[in-house]
């Protein structure tokens, strides 16, 4: 097969360009269901529907496929066929529609986030319910004050704890459990508050419907987890969203490898059932997902996500390949050197866990908040029951004024607070090209007072472009008739520049030198200046060397162009108060010219992935908070590291799945993202301010004994409407544009 | 007030059909996908009609 090096076009939304690497063969992750084979796919860029349209459509009409069916939201593609249907072949349709494809590991599904998140909608579903219901009938107690006849009163609140009771049973669950889980601990959390507000609101409604009161709280205990559940689910749905990401990381290491049997067939297997020293087959654009020694074969490597060199390494027998990196021209065969566990991978990977655990350590503006909260009102409510009884009043009535304390101070508003303003953070910057990949990202970012840029792929495009326009184009479309047989980066940057055309006859590409073949009848060559007998030359970057039969060899430059964003990016960033750095894997040359084009006087080159880390704790030594931006997996450990991190929508699944945020569109999203996060803090902490502003009004009222049911309805759900309409003004446009 | 023992039990009934609807909803998957749910509805699924159907009235303008 021949592989025309066109860019192929993704969906134009997309975060995440069509990698270049093959499809791992997923056969050995296909999943026998009676006569039915069942396969899952990581499907990457897929982001608007007709990306769906054209997946779905493409795979379903492959002979003998019964569904297949897209999940927009995750990215999961899942198909059932019978018959004898390669699962390669699947894998193939999908990744010859431009976007990238891995298998997915079942085993290690988020069948328990999503089961989850599932419980809790459903929990909020039967809540809401009987908050409505209930509120049918409180209202037409309320409403009947005075003329309604106590019976009439005492059955509709018999009604009313009817529903409230397995409402409470069924829907109070994750609070009771949470609850229950701290107090084993001898510790103590929001849910404790709550769950003690709701059993005492129930009980003390029990008892006052049984006395023929005039007060129950049924409806204020269903609204309470009604409000809380909407609180908690969208909290699951943000983590959830944040957990799948980094499920991509478990789809890069489940790849398949091609093992080489000492009988010579080939077989495709799970990387993680790789040993040390079997041997393996890397055919050309696969990606390495275990360091392997090679041992026969001559091919370029792609390092450029492992070490952040831009240029593509000749490696021959004897040589060490990377996990991560890229066979770009010939295949290699060669025996792994480290199980998949022990790959340079999965150090990454261990570096990613260290970090993150440190991050881990940072506590949430809600998680402050509540642990101020729980013992001030708790203590309130005790002071208001002592108070009241020691003062002649009955313990029943005592006990009725302190429960409606805790009804009333109950943190609906808190819990609010928080998720619906990441919600809406969250979508106003998916609109502006970012994506938010955990909850309390927001408040990290909003905390970063210094921006460390990796230069490949990241400041620059990472893929070369011509820059020599003097070249007649004649010479031009000869030239691309060889380098369309290739897949070196800079073959691809002449074809990209070239535009479509034909392919030269009798191509044969020469590892660490260049191609040959013929073009209108004459022997050409394209390659290194040693291949084409030119001299070497004075660029300060890549070049290719072409030559046509006896003609004089005719040199081709290329750079790694700056995003187009960079400079104005890095200005808005300065204006927001940031420092900006770099640090960069790649030479020195490179990175200082980098550097001096975008005016950045803090440079670091030839930084190894521990170099990179090691400057962050350097920085957080001076007491910097740093926002790390970038895309290579010599990037990952320092992602993690980093208070807040983000990557381009093109960087490695590691690396994305390592940050905050992902961004796509160059690099005009960061400014955005800083200052949307920076909203977003000042928002929460306005959030938090009204809630204690509501209880500073709602708390005397209450200790007073004036907190009838229906003062508690109006309190609760005006502090929660308001929170929720004060989160919404994320979305109005704050400032002029720049 | 008799009119409340018939009236308060049909309110339920029908609040109680909508948490059957929305428990069926989330049990079959419904809420799974909201972004491709958001897509969904305005893909244009319509195949060209086959040759054969060409030819032949359509369940449209059957007559007979």
């Amino acid at each position: 097969m021949t592989t025309v090096a066109l860019d192929t076009a993704g969906c134009p939304s997309g975060l995440a360009p069509p990698s270049a690497t093959n499809a791992a063969d997923p056969s050995p992750f296909v999943r026998r269901v009676g006569n039915q084979d069942r396969l899952s796919l990581t499907v990457r860029g897929a982001k608007c529907g007709a990306c769906l349209a054209r997946i779905e459509g493409a795979v379903a009409v492959l002979p003998g496929v019964d569904t297949a069916r897209l999940n927009l939201s995750t990215g999961r593609l899942d198909i059932a066929w019978t018959g004898d249907l390669s699962a390669q072949r699947i894998a193939r349709t999908v990744s010859d529609l431009g976007y990238g494809v891995a298998p997915l590991d079942t085993r290690a599904g988020d069948a328990g986030h999503k089961k989850e998140e599932q419980s809790l909608l459903l929990a909020m579903g039967v809540a809401g319910f009987a908050t409505a219901n209930i509120m049918l009938l409180s209202v037409s107690v309320w409403g009947g004050n005075g003329e309604m006849g106590e019976a009439t009163r005492q059955g509709l609140h018999a009604v009313s704890g009817l529903i409230a009771l397995p409402t409470l049973l069924f829907s109070g669950r994750p609070f009771f459990r949470s609850a229950w889980n701290v107090l084993k601990r001898r510790h103590t959390n929001m849910d404790v508050p709550i769950s003690l507000a709701l059993i005492l609101a129930f009980s003390v409604s029990v008892a006052e419907t049984i006395r023929g009161g005039e007060h129950a709280y049924f409806d204020a205990a269903c609204m309470l987890l009604f409000f809380l559940l909407i609180g908690r689910f969208l909290d699951a749905r943000v983590r959830r969203r944040a957990y799948s990401a980094a499920r991509d990381l478990a789809a890069l290491a489940s790849r398949t490898v091609t093992r080489v049997s000492h009988t010579g067939t080939h077989e495709p297997v799970r990387a993680e059932d790789m040993r040390p020293g079997d041997r393996i087959l890397l055919a050309p654009g696969e990606r390495a997902v275990v360091d392997m020694m090679i041992e026969q074969g001559e091919s370029e490597i792609d390092e450029s996500l492992v070490t952040g060199e831009s240029l593509p390494r000749f490696s021959a027998a004897g040589m060490q390949v990377m996990a991560g990196s890229i066979n770009l021209s010939q295949p290699l065969t060669g025996r792994a050197t480290a199980a998949s566990a022990d790959s340079l991978l999965s150090d990454i990977g261990r570096m990613l866990e260290a970090g993150e655990q440190k991050r881990g350590a940072y506590r949430r503006i809600a998680d402050r908040a509540v642990s101020l909260y729980v013992p001030i009102v708790h203590s309130t409510a005790l002071l208001t029951f002592l108070g009241w009884w020691l003062s002649g009043l009955g313990l029943r009535e005592s006990i009725l004024i302190a429960v409606s304390t805790l009804i009333i101070t109950c943190p609906c508003a808190l819990a609010l607070a928080a998720p619906v303003v990441q919600v809406v953070a969250a979508g106003r910057l998916f609109r502006g090209g970012a994506y938010l990949k955990s909850g309390d990202a927001l408040e990290r970012i909003a905390a970063c007072d210094h921006v460390v840029f990796d230069k490949t792929g990241t400041l620059t495009l990472g893929t070369p472009r011509l820059i020599s326009n003097h070249v007649p184009a004649g010479t031009l479309q000869d030239a691309a008739q060889l380098a369309r047989a290739s897949r070196h980066p800079l073959s691809r940057a002449l074809t990209a520049a070239a535009g479509p055309g034909p392919l030269a006859a009798n191509v044969k590409e020469r590892p660490g030198l260049g191609l040959e073949g013929t073009v209108n009848g004459m022997a050409c060559r394209l390659g290194s200046a040693e291949w084409t007998g030119a001299r070497d030359s004075f660029h300060n970057g890549a070049s290719l060397f072409f030559v046509r039969g006896t003609e004089l060899p005719l040199e081709l430059r290329f750079e790694d162009d700056i995003h187009a964003s960079a400079s104005a990016t890095i200005a808005s960033l300065r204006k927001l108060g940031l420092g900006v750095e770099i640090v960069s894997g790649d030479r020195s040359d490179a990175v200082a010219e980098v550097a001096r084009t975008l005016g950045i006087d803090q440079w670091t080159a030839a930084a190894s992935p521990q170099d990179k880390v090691l400057r962050l704790e350097q920085l957080q030594a001076e007491g910097k908070h740093v926002l790390m931006v970038g895309d290579g997996l010599n990037d990952a450990g320092a992602l993690a590291l980093a208070h807040a991190s983000a990557a381009p929508g093109g960087a490695l699944d590691v690396s994305q799945s390592a940050s905050d945020a992902v961004y796509s569109g160059g690099l005009a999203p960061l400014p955005l993202l800083v200052r949307t996060a920076r909203k977003a803090r000042h928002v929460m902490l306005q959030n938090f301010g009204f809630a204690a502003v509501y209880n500073l009004v709602a708390v005397p009222i209450a200790i007073l004994g004036h907190a009838t049911p229906l003062v508690a309805a109006i309190a609760m759900s005006g502090s929660s409407l308001i929170v929720c309409l004060n989160a919404l003004r994320l979305n109005l446009p704050s400032e002029k544009p720049a | 007030m008799s009119g409340l023992v018939i009236l308060i039990p049909i309110a339920l009934l029908m609040g109680l059909a909508g948490l059957a609807a929305f428990v069926w909803a989330v049990r079959a998957g419904q809420f799974d996908d909201p972004d491709g749910a958001a897509a969904r509805i305005l893909l244009d699924t319509d195949a060209p009609l086959p040759n054969s159907a060409l030819g032949r009235p359509g369940p449209g303008n059957a007559e007979a």
